[in-house]
């Protein structure tokens, strides 16, 4: 059984570790801050994305791929040879963990396009890239891309998170950001690739919650050429994203006024200026509005946006302590890695808090 | 008795709260849930972060809490009190049907949500700071007090009392209170008003260490359901 096959009517856990001015840490913290949260997930699930952990080929896309078996890894071998250099390829390093089974062929390949296939595209890199990984994902049967950013990477099994940070040996690896999710699947049986984070370039999410727009955001985005084969809230949330960011060119904090868009009520009663701002987006991308309980930490290149949904019905803490900014559903979490924090606060519904590298913490409180 | 409860599973660390004989002290406490659950009797001390629903059913045991509190503190208790020395998250006192919570910090969303009381039971909560949106979100019983102290805006969030039938809300404030539900009724505190919540004050103030008097005499807004009918005709033409 496996994702898109099943929607089973998810409690999560997230938690986010950012170093404003780019310096690395290891996977140590992540993995300690989201095993406090153990109760909120299940086992069948969990996950992290960590962003700078290859700098030695920051100019090449990091694909991770999970193959079912050795047929699959051909098959797709030979689609990637037909469209990228591959400059590198292994498998990735993982250690036998209790608690982690059934383990697929988990590869990751640096690439990069070739420039006369990409030429011939007609596409810009980036777009020629996801094209490529929706490609492998609907038509190689048994390969799944989890994972093709640049400098970035997504390690994700079923089991707890803390288990499955160890299984891919997390700690070894060395970013200036990492995310994690503990998963408590409701709708969907819990696969390997349907694991958070969700990951499409180097947009990831990870998301506690359960959406109720579920249906009327996939219709919208697959109009836009995205295929959602997983049935998973993630999974559409990511594309949304990706579809506001990359290819309309919103800013992050547009993009949480579209997705947890304040009430017309609300609305009504601001100053004139940001009525005109909030109608026009509301109008504008209304399919895109999320509804229903989420917290979501988004990761990209160069920094995270942490959001609520606008009634605030799932929970979200953020704490900072010199340079590093730590995001989580629970205080424990963060007290865990950081017990003497600087300032520490929970963002009131809808209210994005957009962390950039040596950009400061963007939030509204 | 001390336990240091660091990496102890919440299972075992309550366990060893309901063993315990006379008054328990917790330190290096993070996120184990549901502490205290159920007690009636003993004084828990916790420092560090509890988990979520904190005296949860709590039946007159006392808890004190030297940091923050997260989600879901004193989930539908029903006698006894708990004291947070920092802020709390959302649903503070979710469905509680008596004792008292006392918060000397900030409240999050949906602080008293469903609460309700009978005959003597009549929970109260006082927040020192501010609270979030959805204060008292469908109240049928009981007493919130938010204070306002060191907040220079309005120390509530948006769509207070929706739902509220029952119950009251006193909010410290000189600013304009706006948006609430038609069903709800708002006036300015009489002294006659403030006498239901004198008693809560004053303990809390003698807890956390302010004036008492002070603070009484400044203005208040009291919040109850209209008491005609409220919800008439809100779903149906009856």
């Amino acid at each position: 059984m496996r994702e898109g096959q099943i929607r089973i009517p998810s409690g999560c856990a997230i938690s986010g570790i950012i170093d404003k001015t780019g310096k690395r840490m290891s996977g140590e913290a992540i993995i300690k801050s989201i095993s406090v949260m153990h109760d909120r997930s299940n086992g069948l699930g969990g996950g992290f994305a960590a962003y700078g952990i290859y700098p030695e080929y920051k100019d090449f896309y990091a694909l991770h791929i999970f193959y079912e078996n050795t047929g699959a890894k051909k098959s797709c071998e030979e689609f990637l040879e037909r469209h990228f250099d591959i400059i590198n390829l292994s498998k990735i390093p993982t250690r036998k963990v209790k608690g982690i089974t059934d383990e697929p062929l988990i590869w990751r390949y640096f690439v990069t396009p070739f420039a006369t296939k990409l030429a011939d595209s007609q596409l810009d890199e980036r777009e020629y890239m996801a094209k490529c990984v929706f490609r492998v994902n609907t038509r190689i049967q048994g390969a799944y891309v989890f994972s093709c950013g640049k400098n970035m990477g997504v390690f994700k099994a079923v089991g707890f998170p803390e288990d499955v940070g160890r299984f891919y040996r997390l700690e070894e690896y060395e970013g200036y950001c990492f995310t994690a999710h503990g998963r408590y699947p409701t709708n969907t049986p819990g696969w390997w690739g349907g694991a958070h984070p969700f990951a499409l370039l180097d947009y990831s999410v990870v998301h506690n919650g359960e959406i109720s727009s579920y249906d009327a955001n996939r219709r919208a985005i697959e109009m836009y050429g995205y295929k959602c084969t997983l049935l998973t809230d993630t999974e559409v949330i990511t594309y949304i994203i990706d579809y506001l960011h990359r290819k309309i060119g919103l800013k992050m904090e547009e993009i949480a006024s579209v997705i947890a868009a304040p009430f017309w009520q609300t609305i009504s009663r601001m100053e004139p200026e940001k009525q005109k701002y909030h109608e026009y987006l509301r109008n504008a991308f209304s399919a895109q509005l999320i509804t229903g309980p989420f917290s979501i930490i988004v990761g990209f290149d160069g920094g995270i946006m942490a959001l609520n949904d606008r009634l605030k019905l799932r929970s979200m803490v953020v704490g900072e302590k010199g340079d590093k900014v730590y995001i989580a559903n629970e205080e424990a979490a963060i007290r865990i890695v950081e017990p003497d924090l600087d300032r520490v606060w929970a963002p009131s519904g809808g209210e994005p808090v957009i962390v950039l590298l040596n950009g400061g913490v963007n939030s509204g409180s | 008795m001390n336990i240091s409860a660091e990496n102890m599973d919440f299972k075992e660390l309550n366990e060893m709260i309901k063993a315990a004989e006379g008054d328990v002290f917790i330190s290096d406490c993070y996120g184990q849930r549901y502490i205290g659950s159920g007690l009636k009797d003993k004084v828990i001390t916790i420092e560090g972060t509890p988990g979520n629903a904190l005296g949860a059913y709590l039946d007159g045991a006392i808890i004190k809490v030297k940091g923050n509190v997260q989600d879901a503190v004193g989930d539908t208790m029903n006698e006894g009190k708990i004291i947070v020395y920092g802020n709390a998250g959302d649903a503070l006192g979710y469905a509680m049907r008596g004792g008292c919570i006392y918060v000397k910090g900030d409240a999050g969303y949906r602080t008293g949500i469903h609460m309700k009381q009978y005959k003597d039971k009549k929970p109260v909560i006082v927040v020192g700071g501010k609270a979030g949106s959805f204060l008292g979100e469908y109240l049928a019983g009981g007493l919130i007090v938010v204070l306002g102290i060191g907040a220079d805006d309005l120390p509530v969030g948006e769509f207070t009392g929706t739902g509220m039938h029952g119950g009251c809300i006193f909010i410290r404030t000189d600013k304009e209170l706006t948006g609430l539900p038609a069903q709800v009724v708002v006036g300015i505190a009489t002294k006659e008003d403030k006498e239901e919540m004198i008693p809560y004050l004053t303990e809390y103030c003698e807890i956390f260490g302010f004036d008492a008097e002070k603070l009484a005499a400044d203005s208040f807004y009291v919040l109850r359901p209209n008491a005609k009918n409220p919800y008439k005709q809100l779903y149906t033409a009856n």
